[in-house]
């Protein structure tokens, strides 16, 4: 009696550690299963690559150039901002600050990481978005430059944390060995601890684009959602996400500008699980 | 020397710099939070329905909608997560299924959160036929803090000592007699860390209650499980961007309630982490 049910738990068990795998695979099924009917109208090249986004004009247009260059403008912008000040945070926790300060910053960060998007996105609107008006005195303050920004602070949790952990586990001889030929702690970061983590490091910054990339309210909120092809970084643009995010709610369901919807899904979905395929091969690669 | 050693002195100040840009606005967006959603939190805004076109009155009902909603979650991340810990922590051979296993982990929780709200709405609201409801929104954002609860369980259950499990065997104890009786208890407080982080998550998420539950204005309590509701971080987008002329008071003061939800449970799931770290005997 007691073997069936150890039997019985033992496979529920095994399922649920299946569950993840199947759980990836459904998401992408169903994806799949909305998005590709988009394709039977609308040629696949013309949508990755058409210019222009007027789903709801007739004929709809589903070029979605201008949100891919959208998503990539505000996500380049805030790499440029996160990723020098989120490494140099996360060697000065590592290295530098003392054990008091330490744990403070830690937890600070992780709670940062914790501030829900929407927050954000309403901080940004009620303060950045004046202050980037003002500024560069522009019509409008809803910019990429503003979603940058407030998407580096986001970002930022992620890769402080991550490339944190790569830079603990470099073996602690290397720095030993370092600091006995006679390298000041800064030669000895710089040359050594890096160097040896830098694998983590990068899986860091992946994860943290991963994160902006993905990013829906906040982005929604302050970058301006204009569906056009942005020429500076003082327009405002529309990400991937914030196409989905506004536009879902009005697609009338079972037409041409849903299934787009759930082809734009498949595209971030696409994205992001290279992008952490990438990351994880480099974390593994670190741990070897 | 002095030239390395200055080097090292301006290179510590950019450091320190660096972190400085990162504390700062963090503290300031605390402080404007705070500051100016104090003076809107008093025992109405806490318990009445919003009024006059959400111009007026309380998030009560928003709210109720955010607690059901992670409740719900929780229900079911909880027991799924949990036993995939288990098999990763206690079964898993060092193979490619398991390779394979971590790596849905990792990207399931990379998945962008608009992403699984177009999942709910398929699977759930439309294949299931849910319908935009409680059930749909709790299932999706289950699915969503998945990762969370499994990584932070896996990792508690893992660092139970093996001779712990050594001195079961050794007893006669079967395999699942260790995990229920000696593995599991000592690995309660991360178990717990991870899920209060998963609650924390989830109450605060947006994009995937977008299109599986979330009511524009709906300023009555739900029902049943099949109940749209109002959810408080949809709440603050829709008064701060959809609905003019809003007191900016309102605004404030749920973005502060929401806060205040969020970052609490993650101090407590900081807080026993902390407190099992000092405690632990091994």
């Amino acid at each position: 009696m007691r073997k069936i049910k150890e039997f019985i738990i033992e496979k529920l068990i095994l399922i649920c550690g299946l569950a993840s795998i199947f759980f990836v695979i459904l998401i992408f099924l169903f994806l799949l299963k909305e998005g590709l009917a988009l394709f039977k109208t609308i040629n696949p090249a013309k949508f990755l690559f058409g210019k222009n986004w007027y789903p709801i004009s007739e004929p709809g247009q589903f070029g979605i150039l201008p949100l891919i260059l959208g998503s990539l403008l505000v996500t380049l912008g805030a790499a440029i901002i996160s990723i020098p000040i989120g490494v140099g945070c996360a060697v000065y926790i590592a290295e530098v600050a003392p054990l008091k300060v330490k744990e403070i910053l830690k937890v600070g960060i992780e709670l940062l990481a914790a501030i829900p998007s929407v927050v954000l996105g309403f901080i940004g609107m009620v303060t950045l978005v004046p202050w980037v008006r003002n500024i560069f005195h522009l019509p409008t303050g809803l910019t990429a430059l503003s979603g940058s920004i407030m998407l580096a602070f986001m970002a930022m949790p992620t890769i402080v944390s991550i490339a944190e952990d790569a830079l603990y586990s470099v073996p602690k001889t290397y720095k030993e060995g370092a600091l006995a030929l006679g390298a000041t702690h800064w030669q000895t970061i710089y040359r050594v601890m890096l160097p040896a983590a830098s694998s983590g490091i990068l899986a860091a910054v992946m994860l943290g684009i991963g994160r902006v990339i993905g990013e829906t309210m906040a982005v929604m909120m302050i970058t301006g959602n204009a569906a056009l092809i942005p020429h500076s970084i003082l327009q405002p643009v529309r990400t991937l996400t914030a196409t989905i995010a506004a536009e879902m709610g009005e697609a009338v369901m079972g037409s041409e500008h849903y299934f787009a919807l759930f082809a734009v899904g498949i595209v971030l979905f696409v994205l992001s699980f290279m992008i952490n395929v990438t990351a994880d091969l480099f974390l593994h690669k670190d741990k070897r | 020397m002095r030239n390395t050693q200055r080097a090292e002195k301006i290179a510590f100040f950019f450091l320190f710099l660096a972190t400085l840009l990162i504390v700062i606005p963090v503290g300031l967006i605390l402080v404007i939070i705070i500051q100016k959603g104090l003076p809107a939190i008093n025992w109405q805004f806490i318990s009445d329905v919003p009024r006059q076109g959400m111009r007026a009155g309380g998030i009560y009902p928003a709210i109720v909608g955010t607690v059901y909603l992670v409740i719900g979650a929780i229900i079911f991340a909880l027991p799924i997560g949990l036993m995939a810990a288990i098999y990763l922590s206690e079964y898993a051979k060092d193979n490619l299924l398991t390779r394979v296993i971590k790596l849905a982990i990792v990207n399931l929780a990379g998945v962008p959160s608009v992403v699984y709200g177009l999942f709910g709405l398929a699977l759930f609201v439309i294949f299931f036929k849910f319908g935009a409801s409680i059930l749909s929104g709790a299932l999706t954002l289950g699915i969503m803090i998945l990762p969370i609860i499994i990584t932070s369980s896996r990792e508690a259950l893992e660092s139970v000592p093996y001779s712990f499990r050594e001195v079961s065997f050794s007893l006669g104890a079967s395999k699942w007699q260790t995990i229920r009786h000696i593995v599991l208890p000592n690995a309660i407080p991360g178990i717990l860390t991870g899920t209060i982080l998963g609650l924390g998550r989830a109450a605060g998420e947006t994009a995937p209650i977008l299109f599986t539950v979330a009511a524009f204005y709906l300023p009555q309590l739900p029902h049943s499980l099949f109940d749209q509701a109002m959810a408080l971080p949809y709440h603050l987008y829709v008064i701060s961007t959809q609905v003019p002329n809003v007191d900016e008071k309102i605004r404030y003061g749920t973005a502060l309630v929401l806060l205040v939800m969020v970052l609490f449970m993650n101090l407590v799931a900081i807080v026993i982490r902390y407190q099992f770290r000092k405690k632990k005997k091994w």
